[in-house]
C-alpha cells in the first residue's frame, strides 16, 4: 500500500516537473535584444496585444545581442529555443524558421509589404514567410560637426571619397587634439561597404565565395595603412581576437573621433546619449572608385519552427507586422521600417531632436543608391562566413601579427575550410 | 535534596530528548541494516567498499567520463550540426588538421594557426603565472603568518578578490587599464604620457598574468597559510636557540614541511592556468590581435562563437587540452608519491 502511494506521489511529481517546463497552450516567448529603446516600445505594444487577446500570454526575454548571436544558434540546433526571436543572422539560420504562410491571416499582405526582404530570411528556393524586418539598417558615416567647425575644416560634400574624409578628419584631429580622426566598427559587414565602393565582388560564378579580389585588397590595404599611421582607430580593431563584434560608438559619443562609420541604428543611440553635447550629422557612405554604396541589413523578427504553439505565434506575428503597429514601432524607436505601406505613407518620427530627424532622412535617401551586390549580400548564405574571416584576419594584420599578403591568403583559406565543412 | 531531585529530573529529560533525537537514526539504521548485511554476506568486505563507492562513481561516470567519451566521439566528426547522429564521421581528420604544421613554433606555418598561437600563449601564460602565483602567494602567506597589526583584516583584504566573479574582475581591470581608464588618468595627473595598455601586445599579456594573480592569490595564500600554521613552533624555537640564520630556517624547516601544501597549490594553479578563460575574455577578448588568445577561448570561439561553428574541431582541441591536464596531474601524483616514499625511508 505504502509502495503504491510512494509510486503515485513520484509519478505526480514527475508529471508536475514535465508540465512546468513544457510550453503551455497560449504561451509565446520572444527572445529580444535592444540597441536603444525598442525593448520598452515592444513591451508596451505586447501589453496592448495581451489585453485584447487574454488567451495568449506573451513573455519577452530581454537578452544581450551576444546571447542572440552565440547562444540562440546552439539552442536552435538542439531543436529548442524561444517561439519568436529578433535576429540578424537571418539567412544562415533560416532552416530553423517556421513557415508562417499557412498560419498568418493574410499571406498576400505579408508578400506585398515585406516581400523585398523575404528572401533574406528563408531557405533558398522556397516561398516561406519566416517573419519580417523590425528595422532596415544601412551602413553610413557620422561626423562630429562641432569638432569640424572648431577646427575650421569644411565637412566633405555629398560625393566625397574615403580619402577626402580621411584627409579632413585628420586635420580636425590634429587641430582638436583627439586620439583618432576616424573609427570603423570591428565588423565584416561594416568593412564590406567600402570594399564594395572600391568595386569588390564576393560571389563566384558557382554561387560560392570568390577568392578575395584586387578591389577588396585595395581598400583593406588602405584601411591597414590608416590604422598604422593613426588615421583610423586601432583600439576598436585590436580589442578582441576572432570575429567578436566591437563598436566604436562610445568613442564618437565621447567626442574622441571626428568621423565614425557605422550605420542607421546608431541614430537613436546618438540622439539619446549625445543630446546637446555637440552637433553631429549623418554623412551617408563615402565613395570609392566604383560607387558610394552602403551595406543594407537589419534585424528581423522570426518565428521558430520548434514552437509548440504555432497558431498563437502567428497571431502575435500578425499583430506586430500590422501597419499601425509597424508605424508606431518605427516612429517611437526611430528605426527605418521595412513595411512598404508605412514607407509610402510616410513617418513622423517621435523625437524633438532635429539632428536625428535629418540623419534618418539622409539614410532613407542613401538607401535608394545601393550597389546591386550590396542588395544581394544580406540574402546570400555565405555572407557571414566572409564577414567572419575578414574581421579575424584584418584585425591580426592591424595588430601587426601578419602581413597583408598573409592575411589575404588566410582569408581565402578560412573561407575555403568553412565551405568544405558545410558540405559534411 | 530538592536540588538533587531537580538535577535527576533534568538529566532524565535530556536523556529522553536525546533518545527522541536518536529515534530517526535508529529507524534508518534498522531499515538499512538488513540490506547491508546481505551485501556483506554476498560480496564480502571488498564488495562493501565498492558498494559505498558506487554513488560517487556513478556521479563521476555520468558527469565526467560520459561527457569525455561524447566529446571524443564529436572530435571524430565534421560539419556544423549539433546532434551526433546528424554529423559525418571523419575519423582523425580534425586531429590531422590541428597537427598540420611545418613548424609548431611558427604558428603561421600551421593550417590552424590560431590554435597553435593559443597553445603558445597558454604555454607562456602557464610558465609565468604559475611561477609568479606561487612566489607571490608564498611571500604573502609568510608575511600574514607573522604577528602583524590587524592581521585578520589583512588576510581578508588578500582574500576578497577571490569572492568576485571573474567577469567583475575583468571589467574592473578593463576600466583601470583602458585608454581613458583610471591608470592613465593617474599617470596624466602626475605629468606622464598615457599609454594604451591593452593595445600593446606585451602589456596586454602582462595584464592577463597580473590580473589572474590578483584575482586568485588569496585562495592559494590561505592554503599555504594553513600549512605554515601546522608547522610545530618548537622546531623554530630549537633553530633560534642554535642561532640558525633565517634563510636556512626557511629552506630547512619551513619549505620542506610546507611541501605537501605547496604541491597541492602547484597542481591547482597549474590546472587553473591551463584553463584560463573568463576574466581574460572580458579584459582583452584575446587581443590585441591574438596575443592573449588562450586554448579555452580558441575552443569556445571554434565551437560556439564563430559564424560557422565547427564543434568537431573544438572537441578535438579540448581532448588535446584534457590530455595535457591528465599528464600534469599524473606528474603531480608521481612527485607526491616519490616524496612520501622518501619520507617513509627517512
Amino acid at each position: 500500500m505504502a509502495t503504491t502511494r510512494t509510486k503515485t506521489m513520484l509519478a505526480a511529481f514527475a508529471v508536475g516537473l514535465l508540465t512546468s517546463t513544457a510550453a503551455l497552450a497560449g504561451d509565446v516567448r520572444i527572445m529580444w535584444y535592444s540597441d536603444g529603446v525598442e525593448g520598452e516600445v515592444l513591451k508596451d505594444l505586447i501589453g496592448r496585444f495581451m489585453k485584447d487577446n487574454p488567451d495568449i500570454k506573451v513573455t519577452i526575454d530581454n537578452v544581450s545581442y551576444s546571447v542572440v548571436r552565440e547562444q540562440l544558434p546552439v539552442q536552435l540546433e538542439a531543436g529548442d529555443g524561444p517561439d519568436i526571436a529578433r535576429v540578424t543572422a537571418l539567412k544562415a539560420l533560416s532552416k530553423h524558421w517556421l513557415d508562417l504562410r499557412p498560419l498568418v491571416a493574410d499571406a498576400a499582405y505579408w508578400d506585398t509589404n515585406f516581400g523585398d526582404q523575404a528572401d533574406w530570411m528563408r531557405p533558398d528556393g522556397t516561398d516561406q514567410i519566416s517573419g519580417f524586418m523590425t528595422q532596415i539598417t544601412l551602413t553610413g558615416g557620422f561626423a562630429n560637426k562641432t569638432l569640424f567647425e572648431q577646427a575650421g575644416v569644411a565637412l566633405p560634400g555629398k560625393d566625397a571619397t574615403w580619402d577626402d574624409w580621411a584627409k579632413a578628419s585628420k586635420q580636425v584631429a590634429e587641430s582638436q587634439q583627439i586620439p583618432f580622426p576616424m573609427a570603423l566598427d570591428r565588423s565584416g559587414h561594416r568593412l564590406t561597404a567600402p570594399e564594395l565602393a572600391f568595386g569588390a565582388n564576393y560571389i563566384g560564378a558557382d554561387g560560392k565565395p570568390a577568392p578575395i579580389d584586387e578591389a577588396s585588397k585595395a581598400f583593406i590595404s588602405k584601411f591597414i595603412g590608416w590604422i598604422e599611421d593613426g588615421t583610423m582607430s586601432k583600439d576598436v580593431w585590436v580589442s578582441a581576437a576572432g570575429s567578436t563584434y566591437r563598436a566604436g560608438a562610445d568613442d564618437f559619443i565621447n567626442g574622441q573621433v571626428a568621423f565614425y562609420y557605422s550605420g542607421s541604428w546608431q541614430v537613436p543611440n546618438f540622439s539619446t546619449k549625445i543630446g546637446s553635447n555637440f552637433d553631429w550629422v549623418a554623412t551617408g557612405s563615402p565613395c570609392g572608385p566604383a560607387n558610394c554604396t552602403g551595406m543594407p541589413g537589419g534585424a528581423g523578427l522570426v518565428a521558430i519552427k520548434y514552437t509548440k504553439n504555432p497558431k498563437d505565434v502567428a497571431k502575435v506575428m500578425d499583430y506586430l507586422a500590422s501597419e499601425p503597429v509597424v508605424k508606431e514601432f518605427s516612429e517611437r524607436t526611430l528605426f527605418l521600417p521595412a513595411h512598404k505601406g508605412v514607407i509610402e505613407k510616410g513617418l513622423d518620427f517621435k523625437t524633438d531632436d532635429a539632428q536625428a530627424k535629418t540623419a534618418l532622412g539622409i539614410f532613407v535617401t542613401a538607401s535608394t543608391s545601393l550597389a546591386d551586390l550590396a542588395r544581394k549580400l544580406p540574402g546570400w548564405a555565405w555572407s557571414d562566413t566572409i564577414y567572419g574571416a575578414l574581421v579575424t584576419r584584418v584585425s591580426q594584420a592591424a595588430a601587426g601579427e601578419m602581413t597583408l599578403e598573409e592575411a589575404y591568403t588566410r582569408i581565402d583559406a578560412d573561407i575555403a575550410a568553412k565551405v568544405k565543412d558545410s558540405a559534411l | 535534596m530538592a536540588d538533587i531531585t531537580r538535577q535527576t529530573s533534568e538529566s532524565r529529560t535530556s536523556q529522553s530528548l536525546g533518545e527522541a533525537a536518536m529515534m530517526p537514526v535508529r529507524l534508518a539504521m534498522g531499515v538499512i541494516d538488513a540490506p547491508l548485511r546481505w551485501v556483506q554476506k554476498t560480496f564480502g568486505l571488498g564488495g562493501m567498499a565498492a558498494f559505498f563507492l558506487l554513488p560517487n562513481m556513478l556521479i563521476f561516470g555520468i558527469f565526467v567520463l560520459l561527457p569525455f567519451f561524447i566529446n571524443f566521439a564529436y572530435s571524430m566528426t565534421g560539419g556544423s550540426a549539433l546532434f551526433l547522429s546528424d554529423r559525418t564521421f571523419v575519423g582523425a581528420d580534425q586531429y590531422t588538421r590541428l597537427f598540420d604544421c611545418s613548424n609548431y613554433l611558427a604558428p603561421n606555418t600551421c593550417a590552424e594557426d590560431t590554435f597553435w598561437t593559443a597553445v603558445g600563449n597558454t604555454g607562456w601564460f602557464v610558465i609565468l603565472q604559475v611561477t609568479l602565483m606561487i612566489a607571490v602567494s608564498l611571500i604573502t602567506a609568510l608575511i600574514l603568518n607573522r604577528n602583524l597589526m590587524a592581521r585578520s583584516f589583512w588576510r581578508a583584504v588578500f582574500f576578497f578578490p577571490v569572492l568576485l566573479s571573474p567577469v567583475v574582475v575583468g571589467l574592473i581591470w578593463k576600466w583601470i587599464l583602458q585608454r581613458q581608464g583610471l591608470l592613465n588618468f593617474g599617470l596624466y595627473g602626475f605629468g606622464f604620457d598615457p599609454h594604451v595598455w591593452l593595445n600593446d601586445r606585451n602589456w596586454a599579456f602582462a595584464a592577463t598574468v597580473g590580473v589572474s594573480i590578483w584575482a586568485h592569490m588569496g585562495f592559494y595564500t590561505l592554503i599555504i597559510l594553513a600549512g605554515l600554521q601546522a608547522i610545530p613552533k618548537d622546531l623554530y624555537e630549537a633553530a633560534e636557540m642554535d642561532g640558525t640564520r633565517a634563510m636556512r630556517v626557511f629552506s630547512r624547516i619551513t619549505l620542506p614541511l610546507l611541501m605537501p601544501n605547496l604541491l597541492v597549490v602547484i597542481v591547482l594553479v597549474l590546472i587553473r592556468a591551463v584553463q584560463i578563460f573568463d576574466e581574460v575574455y572580458v579584459l582583452t577578448g584575446g587581443g590585441p590581435g591574438t596575443s592573449t588568445l588562450f586554448v579555452t577561448q580558441y575552443i569556445y570561439e571554434t565551437g560556439f562563437a564563430a559564424q560557422l561553428r565547427n564543434p568537431g574541431l573544438a572537441a578535438a582541441a579540448s581532448i588535446l587540452m584534457g590530455l595535457v591536464l591528465v599528464v600534469l596531474t599524473l606528474m603531480q601524483l608521481g612527485l607526491s608519491r616519490s616524496r612520501d616514499k622518501k619520507g617513509a625511508r627517512k
